[in-house]
C-alpha cells in the first residue's frame, strides 16, 4: 500500500472515532459514559491535529483537555454521586436551544475555514513534519503575543488565589 | 538520516514487537525481583520453590491468574468495569514509542534509530499519556460501584493530578539546556561526559521527578490508592483473575516505562564513558542497548528499594509533600536555571544555584510550617475520605 494510502486509512479511523464518540457524548444518558466518550472525542481531535501537522497542538490538546479538565468533570461526578444511577434529564426546549447553538458554531466554522488563506499550504507528501514548537516559542515570547500571553497568565493566577481563598473561608472565618 | 518506506515499516514492526515482549517479560521479571529484593531486604528467603531460585514463580503467577474464573460482580457498571484496566494498561505501552532505547544499529546496510518514533515533541508526548493513566484508575473505581473503591479512585486521581504537575515542570530545565523536545535528542546532548549528565545540572529537579514518578505509579510510600488497612485494595477491590492481573501488570510496567524515561531525561541515556562507542555500527548499537537497560535496571532497584524501605505517607502529608515542597522546588529550579544559564553559561553554575535554590526553598517553607500554629478545624472540615492512616495529627 502507498504511503498516502495507509496515512488516509489512519485519517478516517481518526474521523470515525471523533465523530461516532462525539454522537454518544450526546445521546448517552449516564454521565460517566457522556464523560468517557467525550474522552475518547477530545482524544480524536488531537489525533486529527497531527494530520494538520500542528504536533504541538495535538500533544497540548491531551494534556490540557483530556489530562486536565476532564478528569476534574469525572472528580466532581464521582465527589457528588458515586451511585451508578446518576442520569441527565434532557427537556425539549434545551434541545432547541442545544440546536441552535450547534448551527451557529457550525455557521462560524464554515465560515473561518472558506476565509483560510493559506489552505493549499499543507502538504501531505509524507515528508518529516517542522517542528511547529520553536515558531509557538518565538512568538509567545518575542513576537506579538508577549502581552495577550501575560495578560492571561495574570488572569489564571488570579483565578487560582481565588479558588484557594473560597476553598478555605470557613476555616478563615473561624480564625 | 531517510529509510526507504518498506524498511522503515518493516524495522518499525520488529521494533514494536521486541520492545512490547521485553515490557512483558519486563514485568515478570519486575514481580520475582521485588519479591527476591523483599525478602533480601526483611531477611528471609522470598520464592524459592518453583524452578531453580524460584525464577518460574512469576509464570506459576500468571498462569494462576488466568485460570481463575473471571468474575463480573452483579452490580457493576459492565462496559466501563471491563474496559478500565485496559484503559490504565494501553498508556504504559504506547509511552515507549517514543523512548530511545539505544543509539543506533546498522543491519543489512540501513542505520536504524533504536527508537520506535523519534517524534519532535517526544516529552509533550509522555506527558499527555502519562496523563490518561489516571482514567483507567478512576473509571475502574467508579465502575465497581463499591465505597472502597470510590474512594480509593478520588484518593488516586487527586494524587495522580497533584504530582502531574511536578512532573512536568521538574522537565522544563532540561528542555532549556538541551534545548530540544526529542527524548533523543535530550539524550544525545548529554553526551558521554557525566558532568554533563542532567541529574548533576539539575540535581532537586531530578529527586522531584523521582518523587512525582513514585507518586504516578501508585507505590509505596504513595499507596493510599490501595491502602490495605483503610480500603481493602483500593481501586481495584472488585477485580479478579486476568482484570487484575492487568491492573498489576500496568503497575509494572509504569515502574519500567517511568524509569526508561528518568534514564533518558537525567542519567545520560545509552551514554557511559564513551562505552557504547565501541565495536562495529552493530555492536555498538547492542552495547547501547545493554548500558540502557542496565540503568533501567539499576533505577527499578531503586523503586523496589523505596517501596521495602518507607512506611506509607498520611494524606496530609502527601498533599504537603506534592504542592508545598516539589512544587515549589521545580518551579525555582525553571527559574534559577533560566537566568544562570542565560547569565553565565556554565552547566557547573547552573547545577550549583540549582542546590543552593533548592535547599533556600526547601528551608523557608519548613521553616514557615513549622511557625505556623496548626488550626485543629480543618481537621474536622476535611470529608471523611481524604484523611490518611488512622493516627491523629500531632
Amino acid at each position: 500500500m502507498e504511503f498516502a494510502g495507509i496515512k488516509s486509512l489512519i485519517f478516517y479511523a481518526f474521523a470515525l472515532l471523533t465523530v461516532a464518540s462525539a454522537v454518544l457524548v450526546v445521546t448517552v444518558r449516564n454521565i460517566v459514559h457522556a464523560a468517557f466518550s467525550l474522552m475518547i472525542t477530545l482524544f480524536g481531535v488531537a489525533g486529527l491535529y497531527v494530520f494538520l501537522q500542528a504536533d504541538f497542538l495535538a500533544a497540548t490538546q491531551v494534556i490540557v483537555y483530556v489530562g486536565g479538565i476532564l478528569v476534574l468533570i469525572l472528580f466532581g461526578v464521582m465527589m457528588t454521586s458515586g451511585r451508578l444511577q446518576m442520569r441527565i434529564q434532557i427537556e425539549r426546549g434545551q434541545l432547541i436551544l442545544g440546536g441552535l447553538v450547534a448551527l451557529l458554531i457550525l455557521l462560524l466554522l464554515f465560515g473561518v475555514i472558506s476565509n483560510t488563506p493559506h489552505w493549499e499550504g499543507i502538504k501531505d507528501d509524507g515528508s518529516t513534519l517542522e517542528p511547529t514548537t520553536r515558531t509557538i516559542g518565538e512568538m509567545i515570547m518575542q513576537g506579538e503575543f508577549l502581552l495577550p500571553f501575560e495578560v492571561v497568565s495574570i488572569l489564571l493566577l488570579v483565578a487560582l488565589i481565588g479558588a484557594a481563598l473560597i476553598s478555605r473561608k470557613e476555616v478563615r472565618d473561624e480564625e | 538520516m531517510e529509510l526507504p518506506l518498506h524498511v522503515l515499516i518493516i524495522s518499525s514492526l520488529i521494533k514494536i514487537l521486541i520492545v512490547v515482549h521485553v515490557l512483558l517479560i519486563g514485568v515478570m521479571a519486575m514481580i520475582l525481583a521485588e519479591r527476591k529484593v523483599s525478602g533480601w531486604i526483611q531477611d528471609r528467603h522470598g520464592p524459592n520453590r518453583v524452578g531453580p531460585w524460584g525464577i518460574l514463580q512469576p509464570i506459576a503467577d500468571g498462569i494462576k491468574f488466568f485460570l481463575k474464573e473471571d468474575l463480573i460482580p452483579d452490580h457493576v457498571d459492565k462496559p466501563i468495569y471491563v474496559l478500565a484496566p485496559a484503559i490504565l494498561l494501553v498508556p504504559a505501552l504506547i509511552i515507549c514509542a517514543v523512548v530511545p532505547f539505544g543509539s543506533s544499529i546498522t543491519v543489512a546496510g540501513y542505520e536504524i534509530p533504536l527508537q520506535i518514533a523519534d517524534i519532535n515533541i517526544g516529552i509533550l508526548y509522555v506527558l499527555a499519556i502519562t496523563s490518561l493513566g489516571v482514567y483507567g484508575v478512576v473509571l475502574g473505581a467508579w465502575a465497581s460501584n463499591n465505597k472502597y473503591s470510590l474512594l480509593g479512585g478520588l484518593r488516586s486521581s487527586a494524587q495522580m493530578i497533584s504530582y502531574e504537575l511536578t512532573l512536568g515542570l521538574a522537565i522544563i530545565g532540561v528542555l532549556m539546556l538541551s534545548g530540544s523536545l526529542s527524548l533523543r535528542e535530550i539524550a544525545i546532548a548529554q553526551g558521554a561526559n557525566i558532568w554533563n549528565w542532567n541529574f548533576l545540572i539539575h540535581l532537586p529537579a531530578f529527586l522531584a521527578f523521582t518523587t512525582a514518578a513514585f507518586a504516578e505509579t501508585n507505590r509505596l510510600p504513595f499507596d493510599l490508592a490501595e491502602a490495605e488497612q483503610e480500603l481493602v485494595a483500593g481501586y481495584h477491590t472488585e477485580y479478579s483473575s486476568m482484570k487484575f492481573a492487568m491492573y498489576f501488570m500496568a503497575e509494572y510496567m509504569n515502574m519500567i516505562v517511568g524509569s526508561a524515561v528518568a534514564v533518558t531525561l537525567f542519567l545520560g541515556g545509552w551514554h557511559l564513558f564513551g562505552l557504547e562507542n565501541l565495536g562495529g555500527p552493530f555492536w555498538s548499537g547492542v552495547i547501547s542497548i545493554a548500558i540502557f537497560s542496565a540503568k533501567t535496571a539499576l533505577f527499578l532497584f531503586v523503586f523496589i528499594w523505596v517501596r521495602w524501605t518507607l512506611p506509607r505517607f498520611r494524606y496530609d502529608q502527601l498533599m504537603n509533600l506534592g504542592w508545598k515542597f516539589l512544587l515549589p522546588v521545580a518551579l525555582t529550579s525553571i527559574v534559577v536555571t533560566a537566568i544562570v544559564w542565560i547569565g553565565t553559561q556554565s552547566k557547573l553554575l547552573v547545577g550549583v544555584c540549582n542546590v543552593v535554590a533548592a535547599s533556600v526553598v526547601v528551608a523557608i517553607v519548613a521553616s514557615t510550617l513549622a511557625m505556623r500554629r496548626e488550626p485543629e478545624q480543618i481537621e474536622r472540615q476535611e470529608p471523611s475520605f481524604m484523611k490518611g492512616s488512622s493516627s491523629g495529627r500531632t
